[in-house]
């Protein structure tokens, strides 16, 4: 069988092919936009494009695609001219077709489309009727019209001859445009299905192609063939209803679907007629329940109704399109597809896998099972990828250039709208991002990442949260925090395999007995843990052992069973079932058996190991991790799955934990106690965050702190980030701030402030693990969105009813998942409703009165006003949500805050004043009384002025306080010192305006002790060059690395960010902590990037760390030159400020 | 019913010999130390199990009485460092059980006696086999594409008798090219009680250079003649691996994949026949 191909298109819209005879998604690189559809032939491919125009791919071939102009050219003789160009009044033209009816002159004639190209001048046909003519092609007779011969007689006064040109179609194995129509047509199209080929032979090529407009007609292409691959022109077709999508098989069958949920069904198609005649109605397989979906074939006919389910029709032939009735079959599906050889595929509502139907033959139209497609995809990394490649890779989404303005910043926008109108405040996004300006980061393997797997852990991320989702510019969907989108659990690894949106087989000559090298890849590439076994196994040598085995156990065991056993078994085990998401595709949730194990280390500390025992292919299999391994436990809460991730060094290189889910929350809670526990335990962790901890915080909220070892800021080898062992404190957070002094701040996602009270544990760790006093309740509230989405459609203009093809009327922002008043759920257990819905008229774009957002189609993107050509809107609604938790923190009231910085270096008593900043969420800037390490609290806020609005501030190590504005530059303060924290003459203006860097908006900055770094709206961090003690200003911005979200720069000016997109051998994460490597005093912008825990993570804190790394004897750098002295920097500020 | 070769796996790895520690008359004691009845894993070493038997009679002396325990049978000092499952076929195969080993904890044997301070030196001596054994079988390549986390792995196994731990990492040292027909070199060790020298070990492969598999046979015949026996005369050695006598038409490469002790060296004990 040749080969042959099967072609998809993924929800972003991307084309891709399969080979029957390969192994890996081919995407289809030539498209210069996203698709919506395809539908292919085994010669060609049709497809609909986001631009709702209609390409044709054709497949090249060794027989080229020609089409033969002619015209003819018509004289008279008179007795005057001999034959000549003068004709009769009533004669035809001089230039005319066969017939001689119409007008045809040679430049008449113009190539269809720019897919074509002339082969040649025009040129006479010498021939006629199959001889030569030798007279230039003429043929004479006695009058037009009238039978012509190739010589000249006495009576032949007319004479007419050929003129022929070819044209030849060039546009082979692209996306071709095909022409537009003469007269437009009124709505685009939404949906294609060709077919029709094996009707007739004649002429060669010929098929027919069928399409549905958005307003529901009907519409084929007339003139298909081999030398008209484009067809002529559109003709519609009159229906009795409007339809929705159609399909047409290789034969006489054609189905579709009416808006209202039943089928029509063409009859009266025959070689004469491929367009059929009349319909016929056949009604939805379930009564109460819509059909959405039809796909046809040779003699099948497959369907799909609302609920997904998947029907066959019976009884359908030639004779009887319309069949005898349903039989409902296994599988989930959203989309369906009949290739040749009445093969099948579908797309699963489950997991977006294209699945091939197996076992389909002549006798059994139906087939046997569904199977995955499980081939990568030509961009997808290898799993094999060893670990150090994945570190050299782990840096590919930085860069040295400075990344452009490439998006407006939505959710800061919704943010600020939010507090404007005193709602209480929509969860604000650190870090809007850009699909494109990741795909066009300019980096040498920008093919690479597009089709990444991404991190499948604490993704806000994968969950596509903005309107970027599905929009044709998009790469990759990225959300902010901002939107908190449910059914998660699908989102784990949601790229990891790709989600298809459309598959056609009509190009794809398989049948049942074709060997497919398409599924269960990784079965071969995993080998059993069977041992080398050898042939005789009846040899004697092989029984007498056997026997004499036996024998042995006999005599050296069985009468010393009460002995005890000299190697006790594990101190303790406990034992329980989770499920596990399993390593390999598709990715799941299986069942597994989940021990921790648990034993006095050889140097009497506590260790343990865990496993996860479970079934691969029926042959039982485990997976363990050594608790002192363990670096972090992350809970994942949900509100389907309470599950968490372990990772370990490894793990954490791979992007890929493992995830395992309890049974009931207070399982999980349980286990994750135990398993905290026993990892604090190996390291000999206990009591609370010590000073000089690192703090950081989740994009769930999940508040994390890590104890430094004196060597993590160690030159020349620091201690790996990703080695690095991180516990949970209770209590939920956006932003943590602390300095060295053990002060340590935190704000809410509702803005609130809180101040660390010393304690640890909380939340889900009890007992030992918990401290027994300083814990409070603490209390959090965010938003949760959802759309609602509408289709016009002409009978009763914008409805809740959709295409059947369409988002989900109430979805989140992707479409992808339903999302409905009722059935969202709050974003994890821990979250109860504290508002009813409401709608939201704060959404980026703006809105109409109603909230209304309007677009042509889904998804693109949206405008607050209503067009003509929109075709669909959504408005957003919002919903308030609470979490109580308990925690380590005590509230500040009554002042929301936005960010809040402290004095990173250590204070000289117990009683010093501690200079902290904050922006109130208004904008303003704080500065707070009385705050010591006896009381980290304070006692009152002081308003420092200021002339606009700010976003972000930090305080360095010598009192020197930077600041971003609203409108993103930057601002400087003459230098503030501990007996006047808010600087001299606190009420007057002393802010000094630094420019942004070139065009850049700044969103946040971070002061160490001497180097001051910010980062701006795109990614890029920036380092503020030329910072002197006479000049506290500096002179420049440097560009260090794009690719950056957040940065805390420490009393050691170490260098920490939370990185955007880090690439692991398994998997990408986004929300990355990392360290910047190489920071020394004469080279305070670093070298490079070490990564550690993520993704999902959205803010660290270093300021707490100032420990001296132990020094090593230099050997290459002359001694450091101090730094700069704190007290210089005091005194020159004070000369400088005003 | 045939049993898999796997179980012969299990079997090497569960086996257990009964052991009853008595402590040395010699040694000071306040009150008297009962005898200590413990199970000994065949494939682990005496030193690494034995925390126990060190902790019944550390309560019957004084603590300046008791430097670092050693182990003597019947005279001979145990070699920790050698299998215990080695140690009880070369000195006490025909035994009554359980296996009275007498306890030491002063006048420790220094010229026959590693000490052995702590779990690491075994650790470390027990890698040492393993990366030996490996450079023999596959000029080292297995063992050291393995990661740190797969030496411990295998470690940790053995410490903790976790027989699927150590074999999810030791059957990667027991893998071989199907076209070899087996490892480079087989990893033996001859022990004897009748020489002084440790044990006898050379370079040995499993295929002869015609292709046909060496036995067991074959290597003692090279090694050890005296070891097999002669036609028509009482046998006079024993020759014991993991307790059992396999037939000398036994393949190498066999015994080496099924019955190595978990250094990956197949320890084989010969011993003259008991004349009773």
């Amino acid at each position: 069988m040749p080969v042959s191909l099967l072609w998809a298109v993924d929800v972003y819209g991307r084309v891709y092919s399969l080979s029957t005879a390969g192994q890996v998604w081919e995407q289809c690189r030539d498209a210069q936009m996203e698709f919506k559809r395809v539908t292919a032939a085994q010669q060609c491919c049709w497809g609909i494009a986001c631009d709702n125009n209609i390409y044709l791919n054709i497949h090249a071939s060794d027989l080229p695609v020609r089409y033969q102009e002619e015209t003819y050219e018509n004289q008279r003789w008179n007795p005057v001219d001999g034959f000549s160009e003068r004709l009769l009044p009533s004669d035809r033209w001089q230039w005319s077709d066969v017939t001689g009816l119409q007008h045809q002159p040679l430049d008449n004639f113009r190539l269809p489309s720019i897919s074509w190209e002339w082969e040649g001048d025009w040129h006479a046909d010498e021939n006629f009727e199959g001889e030569p003519t030798e007279k230039g092609g003429w043929t004479y007779s006695m009058d037009f019209p009238a039978t012509y011969t190739k010589d000249k007689k006495w009576n032949s006064c007319v004479r007419r001859r050929r003129w022929l040109r070819y044209r030849r179609y060039k546009a082979m194995d692209t996306w071709a445009k095909i022409p537009p129509q003469q007269t437009m047509l009124p709505d685009p199209f939404s949906d294609i299905s060709c077919g029709g080929w094996e009707i007739s032979d004649e002429p060669s090529g010929r098929l027919s192609l069928w399409a549905v407009s958005l307003q529901g007609k009907m519409w084929f292409r007339e003139g298909i063939n081999h030398h008209n691959p484009e067809g002529s022109l559109w003709e519609e077709v009159p229906l009795p209803a409007e339809v929705v999508q159609i399909s047409c098989g290789p034969g006489d069958l054609i189905w579709a679907v009416l808006w209202e949920g039943q089928f029509i069904v063409r009859e009266g198609i025959s070689r004469d007629c491929p367009k059929g005649t009349s319909w016929a109605v056949v009604d939805s397989p379930s009564p109460d329940v819509a059909a959405t979906h039809v796909a046809v074939g040779m003699n099948v006919v497959w369907a799909l109704t609302k609920d997904n389910k998947v029907w066959f029709r019976r009884g359908v032939n030639s004779h009887n399109p319309c069949g005898s009735g349903w039989i409902n079959m296994v599988g989930e599906m959203i989309m369906l597809n009949v290739g040749l050889n009445d093969q099948v595929l579908a797309i699963s509502c489950e997991d977006r896998a294209v699945y091939f139907r197996q076992g389909v033959t002549s006798s059994e139209l139906s087939g046997k099972t569904w199977r995955a497609i499980s081939v990568p995809r030509d961009g997808d990394r290898s799993h094999s990828s060893a670990s150090a490649s994945s570190l050299q890779s782990a840096g590919c989404y930085f860069c040295g250039e400075v990344r452009a303005q490439s998006v407006v910043s939505d959710v800061e926008s919704d943010t600020d709208k939010g507090s404007l109108d005193g709602a209480s405040h929509l969860v604000a996004s650190i870090s809007p991002i850009s699909p494109e300006s990741f795909v066009d980061a300019p980096t040498d393997h920008s093919e690479e990442p597009i089709d990444t797997p991404k991190a499948p852990v604490l993704e806000e991320e994968p969950i596509p949260g903005e309107e970027e989702v599905e929009a044709p510019s998009a790469g990759v969907a990225i959300s902010s925090m901002a939107t908190y989108t449910l059914a998660i659990e699908d989102q784990y690894g949601a790229d990891e395999h790709p989600l298809w949106a459309w598959v056609s087989g009509g190009g794809c000559s398989v049948d049942s007995h074709s060997q497919l090298n398409w599924f269960n890849s990784l079965v071969q590439s995993v080998q059993s843990m069977s041992l080398s076994v050898t042939p005789a196994q009846t040899a004697a040598w092989r029984k007498q052992i056997f026997e004499q085995l036996s024998e042995r156990t006999k005599r050296e065991m069985d009468n010393f069973r009460h002995y005890e056993q000299a190697i006790e078994q594990s101190v303790w085990v406990k034992k329980g079932t989770m499920q596990w998401w399993r390593d390999w595709k598709p990715h799941k949730w299986i069942d597994v058996h989940f021990a921790l194990e648990q034993f006095s280390g050889p140097e009497g500390n506590k260790d343990g190991i865990l496993f996860i025992y479970y079934n691969f292919y029926e042959e039982k299999k485990y997976l363990h991790a050594f608790i002192n391994e363990v670096t972090i436990l992350v809970p994942v809460l949900n509100d389907s799955k309470h599950s968490f991730a372990i990772y370990t060094p490894e793990r954490t290189k791979q992007r890929w934990p493992i995830r395992l889910a309890a049974a009931t929350e207070l399982e999980m809670h349980d286990w994750l106690a135990l398993l905290s526990d026993s990892c604090c335990n190996s390291r000999g962790i206990q009591g609370p965050p010590s000073k000089q901890a690192a703090w950081s915080v989740t994009c769930k909220g999940d508040i994390f702190v890590c104890e430094p070892s004196p060597s993590l800021e160690a030159m020349p080898y620091p201690t790996p980030c990703d080695q690095m062992f991180w516990r949970q404190v209770g209590g939920h957070l956006r932003v943590v701030e602390c300095n060295s002094v053990g002060i340590v701040w935190g704000i809410g996602y509702d803005h609130t402030a809180w101040v660390h009270t010393g304690g640890y544990g909380g939340g889900f760790s009890q007992g030992l693990a918990s401290s027994t006093d300083n814990l409070y309740t603490q209390v959090d509230v965010k938003s949760v969105y959802i759309y609602e989405n509408q289709r016009w459609n002409p009978v009763s203009g914008y409805t809740n009813r959709g295409l059947p093809t369409d988002r989900y009327m109430w979805s989140d922002a992707s479409g992808l998942h339903e999302c409905t008043k009722t059935n969202m759920k709050p974003p994890s257990p821990q979250w109860t409703w504290v508002s009813e819905w409401a709608i939201d008229y704060s959404i980026s774009g703006g809105t109409d009165r109603e909230g209304w957002q309007y677009a042509a189609d889904f998804p693109a993107s949206y405008h607050g006003y209503k067009t003509l050509k929109d075709f669909v809107r959504r408005r957003r609604w919002a919903r308030k949500s609470k979490l109580t938790s308990t925690g380590p923190w005590q509230e500040i009231p009554p002042i929301s805050l936005i960010d809040v910085t402290i004095l990173p270096c250590a204070a000289q008593s117990s009683v010093d004043v501690v200079p902290l900043w904050a922006i109130s969420n208004k904008g303003d800037v704080l500065c707070r009384l009385g705050v010591t390490t006896l009381t980290p609290a304070g006692f009152s806020w002081l308003h420092v002025g200021t002339d606009q609005p700010f976003k972000s501030i930090s305080v360095g190590a010598a009192s020197q306080v930077w600041a971003i504005a609203k409108d993103g530059s930057a601002f400087y303060r003459g230098s503030v010192s501990p007996q006047s924290p808010a600087g001299p003459g606190a009420k007057m203006y002393c802010w000094y305006h630094i420019p942004s860097p070139g065009k850049q908006k700044l969103k946040q900055v971070s002061v160490g002790r001497t180097s001051v770094y910010t980062v701006d709206e795109n990614g890029n961090l920036w380092y503020r060059h030329g910072v002197t003690p006479s000049y506290p200003q500096g002179s420049s911005w440097e560009h260090i690395s794009n690719n950056v979200r957040k940065v805390s720069a420490g009393p050691l000016d170490q260098v920490w960010i939370i990185a955007d997109k880090v690439q692991g051998s398994q998997s990408l994460s986004c929300g990355t902590v990392c360290h910047r490597l190489g920071v020394q005093p004469v080279e305070p912008k670093g070298q490079s990037w070490d990564y550690g825990i993520g993704g999902g993570w959205d803010h660290i804190t270093v300021r707490g760390n100032s420990m001296e790394p132990p020094r090593l004897p230099s050997l290459t750098a002359p001694a450091p030159p101090s730094p700069l002295p704190v007290r210089n920097m005091e005194v020159n500020g004070n000369a400088v400020g005003c | 019913i045939m049993a898999d070769d796997k179980d012969v796996l299990r079997d090497v790895w569960f086996g257990r010999i009964p052991a009853c520690f008595t402590l040395n008359q010699d040694e000071v004691t306040e009150r008297e130390a009962e005898p200590y009845y413990l199970l000994l894993p065949r494939v682990s070493y005496l030193t690494l199990v034995t925390d126990k038997v060190k902790k019944h009679f550390h309560k019957a002396m004084r603590a300046e009485d008791a430097e670092e325990m050693w182990f003597e049978y019947e005279g001979t000092p145990l070699k920790w460092h050698n299998p215990i499952g080695v140690l009880f076929d070369l000195h006490a195969s025909n035994t009554v059980l359980p296996w009275s080993i007498t306890v030491h904890f002063k006048n420790f044997p220094e010229r026959e006696l590693l000490h052995c301070p702590s779990n690491s030196v075994i650790e470390a001596h027990f890698m040492s086999g393993i990366k030996e054994a490996d450079a023999l079988k596959h000029k080292s390549q297995v063992v050291n594409d393995m990661q740190k986390k797969d030496h411990k792995q295998l470690w940790m196994g053995l410490q903790n008798d976790k027989f699927d731990q150590f074999w999810a990492i030791n059957r990667k040292l027991m893998e071989y090219p199907t076209d070899e027909g087996g490892f480079r070199y087989i990893p033996f060790r001859i022990y004897q009680t009748t020489s002084d020298r440790p044990f006898i070990q050379k370079l040995f492969r499993p295929t002869s250079p015609e292709g046909t598999a060496h036995t067991l046979g074959d290597l003692l015949r090279e090694m050890y003649p005296v070891a097999l026996p002669t036609d028509g005369e009482p046998k006079r050695y024993q020759v014991v691996i993991q307790g059992i006598e396999p037939l000398p038409e036994t393949p190498l490469q066999w015994l080496s994949e099924h019955l190595s002790h978990p250094d990956n060296f197949l320890h084989i004990c010969v011993t003259p026949v008991p004349s009773d």
